[in-house]
């Protein structure tokens, strides 16, 4: 990615976001209304019944759908392409922590992280921590720390000005914050409360107080002056004391800073500010002693309020980016990018009766695109020896040639037969339920980083309104093709009758493979092949730490009495389906040179991608700039 | 604005054309089929939309009366009822002129009669319309109150629709503009049926009851006290109005919401230091000062702000240091800009027509900050030419900047720092004399009241003032009927009288005239009554002064002082007369007028040994006068006052538990020692 100038990035930024977002608000709209395409279950219809309504706006999406949970690369430019990583990256060192549960936490950091989350949710911690305390590394000798580095006590002789010492916050601030607050609360103000509350950047002298130098700023108790690099004050607010409340806050979409006393905004102090400022206190004379709030306690004043003000100012000027003369190219776009997201999830019906009403050609076979939907609905129900047998049948080579894909679908057939799920042991177990899975069908439209449970909640419900699309063409497909290529072989009509029905049943207990004896030597057997499958694969490309880790976490499954509460419980949970199902329809896609992305998704991805990019450069409006918030 | 700009030349050639269009669409109303009328009235509707001059013919050829019958008709059909209500409607959304004829043909008891219909549709066009013509400035909004069965009707439409609770909402914010109408409103529960709207799905709704209860609760205790009790969704109201005020809200909800909980924090509903008020509404109020505001939200945002901390210190300190509003409200004098002028002539004509009401609001919100906090007052008059532009909005054309001007300065002046150093340099006396010479009460007051404060000692403006020729002025100020004036000539006389050259004196006494000054003695006002006594005193106070007026006026003053002590005063009234007294009794020729009074000695007397403190000092202090005893005569004065029975009394006194008086007793025992011989022979233990 060419980097001109930060200004001009962020408006590219923008606009790429602008017209991915444009695009989602379309798809999402149409997902919101409430009249709905009902798939008729009648065998001679192949087209569904639209309700009345020619106009695509007012149709709601109820296939079943595939949700992908990340995409693997992300296109800038056509030039570059990055890896992105999985969809914990928003929020990884939290997550590390709460999934592991190894750190004892107490009240105040658990209260700390929350505090953190909320009001920065677009920080990526693992990339750019937030400052959670003083550095006991970083600061001037005279500086003492207390109470887990968050109480600043002075312990110099304090007789001139060059006794004056400063402590840095551990991190400096990120640009993905957006806004950034902390307080400073003044304990005792000492002998003559020559005390500094401001910020600098790495590798400014210590001792000193913030504002004496280049890069560095500072709020002085004693006259209430503003130092802005430099050793002569501006008269800026009231002078502070023992027992008040200091507030810093960074602006880091406009690059400013503002301090509070007691809860109220003292107005700006500095502005153009540099990147990559750390927190800071200065003291100079004995006996004065601070404590800071990085979010540790609630804040005296409401930060919170005057980021609202900003979302809404970033979110307004995203909305108002002008789109200039391409008016009618937009349109077309949009109905292209929602069309290519249908046909890419193989929602067949839905993609026709769409295609027709905005007048445009589906670029692939519908028989192809119903032998990848069924591919799809035996991964997302659990079946996925059935799954791994159906895409033989219908693409020869595809799983020949890419072993790992090939493992990674046998690695969750295991899984799913810890689940008791796979039809493999299904049989075995005699159990009457064709399907415990409970996948919801739901018109789930992109991978979000974060599964919402409210919204899961929302579409399960739903779930008795849902019909299947699969009854239509259980005698198998046989459609011949007039133009395009067919995908696949289209003369195994599989039999799909037996995992139809039963989608409201959810199955309470769990029980290792159902429960059956069999079943589970079954499991234990196909364990082995996985095991020899993985020394295999290892003798002949090489070691692959992917791969490793995918087998051990499956097989640790059996380490547990109750695979299902444990700490690698979460593989079981059907949400884990969908990468690999996202994975399979992506490579049957490519081994016919269609995208393995649809571009909907990919403007999404890059979208984010261009957000986390702003992160890094710097640009704060990236923090008030979420994707999820357009996705409804 | 094209319409306007079309129609001037065009006029003459287009009009008779037009008005035959136009007369087609009227002789439609009177056609004999039912069905004809109504279409002739849909098509009517359909050429008026957007049309302003349609509207004008429309009305000028008599199309009003004839849809105003026809809405009124029970025999009409309410689909054609419903369109009669709609174009008037549309008609009411023309000109002023428009609304003003339509008004003239008694709209609006028609309209009021048709909400009676059942009809919501037509009720709704009934009220669209009746609340166009009524958020208009040219309807008397009395109109609403004449029959008194409109309000209880409204209040019960209130439930019908989002439409109606809109327009009704609309029209009471409107039409409430005295203290009868809010209680009018009030009374037929305005506060229970309209909090509910609050929390309405639609914007429109939520923003008109929020104005509702603003112009509900402006200066009007009962309303406050009931809305602070009043509960939305299990929510207190003062919280609704605080979530209102969140920044993301449309600046206009938060702004009114401020005014809300300003008006309940103004009528003592809300505590001045509840955080409501200091960490939301005060703040919310700043933000609205700022640059980023239009100029209409910063004027709205400064008046409320100033009006929210007007009586309270820890208000305005708060205020003064946030977001640095001292030197934002700097630019609000900063219009027209000099930029507007040359690239924008709309933003010029725009800025012009706020130029004014910025400056007076800045003046206003700077009178406010400064009122009570010295530093505060110091920090305004820093701020970048702001006494130029005190001494410029002095004079300026719009007697609201005036009026702004001089409560800015007049709160300015209460600062003895200011008042010796900036007001001096600027010369704010010669503005302020030539404000007084001839101007509406309203300023004369103001203006008036930092006089005196310019008239004190230690103010370097007093010379120049009095070489002015201020006292006729004052003088004549003591002569309104407004007691605020009254007062403020004779304070500015009083203060000016303090520790004045005879020659002065003499002149204040000669301009005021005796007569005069009795009558302010008389004043039905305590104010003026006691700044009167205080001229007195000042006038009666070193001997040579005492002595030369008592010997001219005299008799007057005894009689006064008489009359004032015979009457029903308060305290303060009557320290104030003694203590005049007491200045007469420290004359060397006055002395003589009490001496020979027996009637006045009794009233000392009793006033030595009243419950008040006060009294029994400054009447003390009279008789210590009397028996000092450097001077003539001592001797025969502390004769007849021991005959009189003084000595039991001052000697009672030196036993009183309050130090100042014991002490004064004290002193006037010494000049009389013999006294205490007295004493020591009847108290034979003695006092120290």
């Amino acid at each position: 990615v060419h980097i001109f100038s930060q200004s001009h990035l962020c408006l590219v930024m923008y606009q790429v976001l602008k017209e991915a977002v444009c695009g989602l608000i379309a798809v999402s709209w149409l997902a919101s209304r409430p009249i709905r395409i009902k798939q008729a279950r009648n065998l001679s219809s192949s087209s569904p019944v639209v309700s009345d309504s020619a106009r695509f706006s007012h149709w709601t999406l109820i296939e079943s759908c595939p949700a992908k949970d990340s995409w693997q690369a992300v296109g800038i430019g056509g030039r570059n392409r990055i890896a992105m990583s999985g969809p914990s990256s928003g929020c990884g060192f939290l997550m590390s922590v709460v999934v592991h549960g190894d750190l004892a936490l107490n009240e105040q950091e658990k209260e700390l992280n929350q505090r953190l989350k909320r009001l920065y949710p677009a920080v990526n911690e693992q990339e750019t921590p937030l400052p959670r305390s003083w550095s006991p590394k970083d600061k001037f000798s005279y500086i003492g720390l207390s109470q887990n580095n968050l109480r600043v006590h002075y312990k110099g002789h304090g007789k001139t000005p060059k006794d004056a010492a400063s402590v840095r916050a551990t991190h400096p601030i990120p640009a993905a914050c957006g806004v950034y607050y902390f307080e400073v609360k003044i304990i005792s103000k000492g002998r003559d409360g020559y005390m500094g509350i401001g910020l600098s950047a790495q590798g400014v002298n210590m001792n000193r107080l913030p504002g004496w130098d280049k890069h560095s700023y500072g709020y002085h108790g004693d006259d209430g002056h503003s130092f802005c690099s430099s050793g002569t004050g501006q008269p800026y607010g009231p002078t502070f004391t023992t027992g008040d409340v200091i507030g810093c806050c960074v602006n880091l979409i406009n690059n400013t800073c503002f301090y509070t006393k007691n809860g109220h905004s003292l107005g700006i102090a500095f502005t153009d500010l540099p990147p990559n400022l750390y927190p800071t206190v200065g003291l100079q004379t004995p006996g004065e002693v601070v404590d800071a709030n990085f979010g540790q306690h609630p804040f005296v004043f409401d930060i919170e309020d005057y980021m609202r003000e900003w979302r809404t100012k970033i979110q307004a000027q995203i909305d108002r980016f002008p789109i200039g003369e391409r008016e009618g190219e937009w349109q077309a776009m949009i109905q292209k990018m929602v069309a290519s997201y249908l046909v890419h999830h193989s929602y067949c019906a839905t993609a026709e009766a769409f295609a027709k009403s905005t007048d445009q050609a589906v670029h692939e076979e519908l028989a192809s695109i119903k032998n990848r939907q069924k591919i799809q609905k035996l991964v997302l129900s659990g079946r996925m020896g059935e799954a791994i047998e159906t895409t033989q049948q219908l693409y020869p080579s595809l799983l020949e040639r890419n072993q790992d894909l090939l493992f990674m679908l046998k690695v969750r057939q295991f899984i799913e037969m810890v689940n008791g799920t796979d039809s493999e042991v299904r049989c075995l177990g005699g159990r009457s339920p064709k399907s415990q899975d409970c996948y919801p069908g739901s018109p789930r439209l992109f991978n979000s980083p974060v599964h919402k449970a409210s919204s899961s909640q929302t579409y399960q419900t739903g779930t008795a309104e849902v019909e299947m699309e699969l009854d239509h063409f259980s005698n198998g497909v046989s459609e011949s093709s007039s133009n395009g290529f067919l995908n696949g072989s289209s003369t195994h009509g599989i039999d799909l009758e037996e995992c139809d029905g039963d989608m409201g049943e959810i199955i309470i207990w769990r029980q290792l493979c159902g429960g059956s004896q069999a079943a589970i030597e079954r499991m234990i057997q196909f364990g082995r092949e996985l095991q020899s499958m993985s020394e295999h694969l290892r003798r002949e490309r090489g070691k692959n730490s992917a791969n490793k880790k995918m087998l051990k976490d499956a097989f640790s499954l059996l380490a547990y009495s109750d695979p299902w509460s444990s700490p690698v419980g979460y593989q079981l949970d059907s949400i884990q389906r969908e990468p690999v199902c996202s994975t399979l329809n992506s490579a049957i896609l490519e081994t016919h040179n269609l995208p393995k992305q649809p571009p909907l998704a990919l403007s999404v991805g890059q979208a984010a991608q261009c957000l986390s990019l702003m992160a890094r450069t710097g640009s704060g409006s990236c923090a008030f700039a979420s994707v999820d918030d357009y996705l409804h | 604005m094209m319409a306007c700009l079309l129609e001037a030349p065009l006029r003459i050639s287009v009009l008779s054309e037009v008005t035959a269009t136009s007369r087609h669409y009227v002789d439609r109303l009177f056609d004999p089929d039912p069905q004809n009328v109504l279409q002739g009235v849909i098509d009517m509707k359909n050429a008026v939309i957007g049309n302003n001059r349609q509207k004008a013919n429309l009305i000028v050829l008599g199309a009003v009366p004839r849809l105003l019958y026809l809405l009124q008709q029970s025999s009409s059909s309410l689909e054609l009822r419903t369109e009669c209500a709609v174009v008037l409607g549309s008609l009411a959304m023309g000109t002023e002129n428009n609304i003003k004829s339509l008004v003239d043909c008694h709209i609006i008891p028609a309209l009021l009669q048709g909400l009676l219909c059942s009809d919501l549709i037509f009720i709704e066009a009934c009220l669209r319309c009746l609340r166009t013509v009524f958020i208009s400035p040219v309807t008397p909004v009395q109109l609403l109150y004449t029959d008194p069965t409109v309000i209880p009707h409204l209040m019960s439409l209130l439930s019908r629709s989002q439409h109606t609770q809109e327009y009704i909402t609309q029209i009471f914010a409107h039409c409430c503009k005295t203290p009868e109408h809010q209680t009018v409103l009030f009374n037929h529960g305005a506060i229970q049926n309209i909090a509910p709207l609050l929390i309405s799905p639609s914007f429109k709704v939520r923003m008109q009851a929020l104005k509702c209860f603003s112009v509900l609760a402006y200066e009007n205790a009962q309303v406050s006290m009931t809305l602070v009790n009043v509960l939305v969704d299990g929510e207190q109201l003062s919280q609704v109005f605080v979530r209102m005020m969140q920044r993301d809200k449309p600046i206009e909800m938060q702004l009114t919401a401020a005014k809300c909980l300003t008006y309940m924090c103004r009528a003592g509903a809300i505590r001045t230091d509840d955080n409501c008020i200091v960490l939301k509404t005060l703040p919310c109020l700043v933000r609205m000062c700022s640059k980023e505001r239009l100029l209409e939200e910063r004027v709205e945002g400064a008046e409320t702000l100033a009006y929210l901390m007007e009586p309270d210190i820890e208000l305005q300190r708060i205020a003064s240091v946030t977001d640095h509003l001292v030197s934002m409200l700097a630019d609000y004098f900063k219009y027209p800009s000099s930029v507007s002028a040359i690239t924008d002539i709309k933003r010029l004509d725009h800025d012009l027509k706020h130029a004014h009401e910025l400056r007076q609001a800045a003046f206003k919100l700077y009178a406010s900050l400064g009122s009570n906090d010295e530093d505060i007052r110091k920090k305004i008059t820093e701020t970048e030419n702001m006494m130029d532009r005190i001494v410029s909005g002095l004079s300026e054309s719009s007697i609201k900047v005036r009026l702004a001007a001089v409560r800015c300065l007049h709160s300015l002046s209460r600062s003895v720092q200011q008042l010796r150093t900036s007001f001096h340099d600027h010369a704010v006396w010669k503005p302020l004399m030539k404000l007084l010479q001839n101007a509406p009460d309203e300023v004369l007051v103001m203006a008036s009241s930092t006089l005196c404060n310019l008239l004190l000692e230690f103010s370097p403006s007093k010379e120049p003032i009095l070489e002015s020729g201020v006292i006729e002025l004052l003088c004549s100020l003591t002569q309104s009927d407004s007691p605020a004036l009254r007062v403020n000539g004779i304070w500015a006389l009083m203060n000016m009288a303090f520790q004045a050259d005879q020659k002065v004196k003499v002149e204040i006494v000669r301009a005021l005239g005796t007569e005069q000054l009795f009558r302010l003695l008389s004043d039905p006002d305590t104010n003026v009554l006691m700044k009167t006594l205080g001229l007195l005193r000042n006038l009666l106070s070193t001997r040579p002064h005492i002595d030369q007026v008592m010997s001219s006026h005299g008799k007057q003053i005894m009689q006064a002082v008489t009359l004032i002590l015979e009457g029903e005063h308060s305290i303060e009234v009557k320290e104030q007369t003694l203590c005049i007294l007491a200045n007469i009794a420290d004359g060397n020729t006055a002395k003589e007028l009490i001496m020979t009074n027996d009637d006045m000695l009794q009233k000392i007397k009793y006033y030595m040994g009243h419950s008040n403190v006060k009294l029994q000092l400054a009447a003390t202090f009279c008789i210590s006068n009397l028996i000092w005893n450097e001077e003539d005569g001592s001797q025969e004065r502390q004769d007849k006052l021991r005959d009189m029975g003084f000595v039991d009394i001052l000697h009672k006194l030196t036993q009183a538990s309050d130090p100042n008086l014991c002490d004064r007793a004290k002193t006037a025992m010494q000049h009389t020692p013999w006294w205490i011989e007295a004493l020591m022979l009847w108290t034979p233990f003695g006092e120290s």
